[in-house]
């Protein structure tokens, strides 16, 4: 029963993270702000949903793969986000209009983008 | 109320909301890079999904296509960053 309760709390922190991504994903006003709401909730939520497999399956196998999909998920999300972060600068998409900083202004040629 | 009957009418819809929402702006995302993290968020989410309906079916074996999915959505990340930044040149 304990393990039960532990498992639905576990399940719940990892399905609201993931909800509270989505809903940065639909309502943040620009591009940049969304990628940074997006990567790192999701992550963290599918994170806790595997580590609530791994308990609830209690197998070395079962262990061994989720501690697998873990890491290549914290080893692969910034890579991507910064892959992608990077050509949408590149690809010239403005910034919001509060945004006050931009640390790469000038840091890029006009006319190819190349540093 | 049983870990089943939770996951049925708790968990499953939570997720569902969320592709959903991501799905809302897959469709009307300005930029195409918007369209790319949206459906590397609706990938990922899928990651969870398989997660949580293998806790409720009780089969450890779905976590396999986990790892794929984990795979494919960094290689289409990857992928549509190359082709956006050599479609620019």
């Amino acid at each position: 029963m304990m393990m039960d309760i532990f498992i639905a709390f576990l399940s719940t922190l990892g399905a609201v993270a993931i909800l509270f991504a989505s809903i940065g994903i639909l309502r943040m006003p620009d591009f940049y702000l969304r990628l940074s709401v997006t990567v790192k909730a999701a992550t963290m939520g599918v994170g806790v949903l595997l580590i609530a497999a791994a308990i609830v399956f209690s197998d070395t196998e079962v262990t061994a793969k989720v501690i697998a999909i873990i890491l290549f998920l914290l080893l692969t999300a910034p890579v991507a986000a910064h892959m992608i972060g990077r050509t949408g600068y590149r690809s010239g998409i403005s910034l919001w209009k509060d945004s006050w900083i931009d640390d790469l202004d000038g840091k890029y040629k006009k006319e190819d983008k190349e540093l | 109320m049983s870990l089943e009957l939770y996951f049925d009418y708790v968990i499953f819809p939570i997720l569902t909301l969320s592709v959903i929402l991501s799905f809302i702006r897959l469709y009307k995302g300005p930029d195409v890079a918007d369209r790319v993290i949206a459906l590397d968020l609706i990938i990922t989410t899928g990651i969870g999904v398989i997660a949580a309906y293998s806790i409720r079916a009780g089969q450890a074996l779905f976590l396999e296509v986990a790892m794929i999915f984990a795979l494919i959505a960094f290689l289409g990340t990857i992928a549509f960053s190359f082709y956006l930044t050599r479609e620019k040149k």
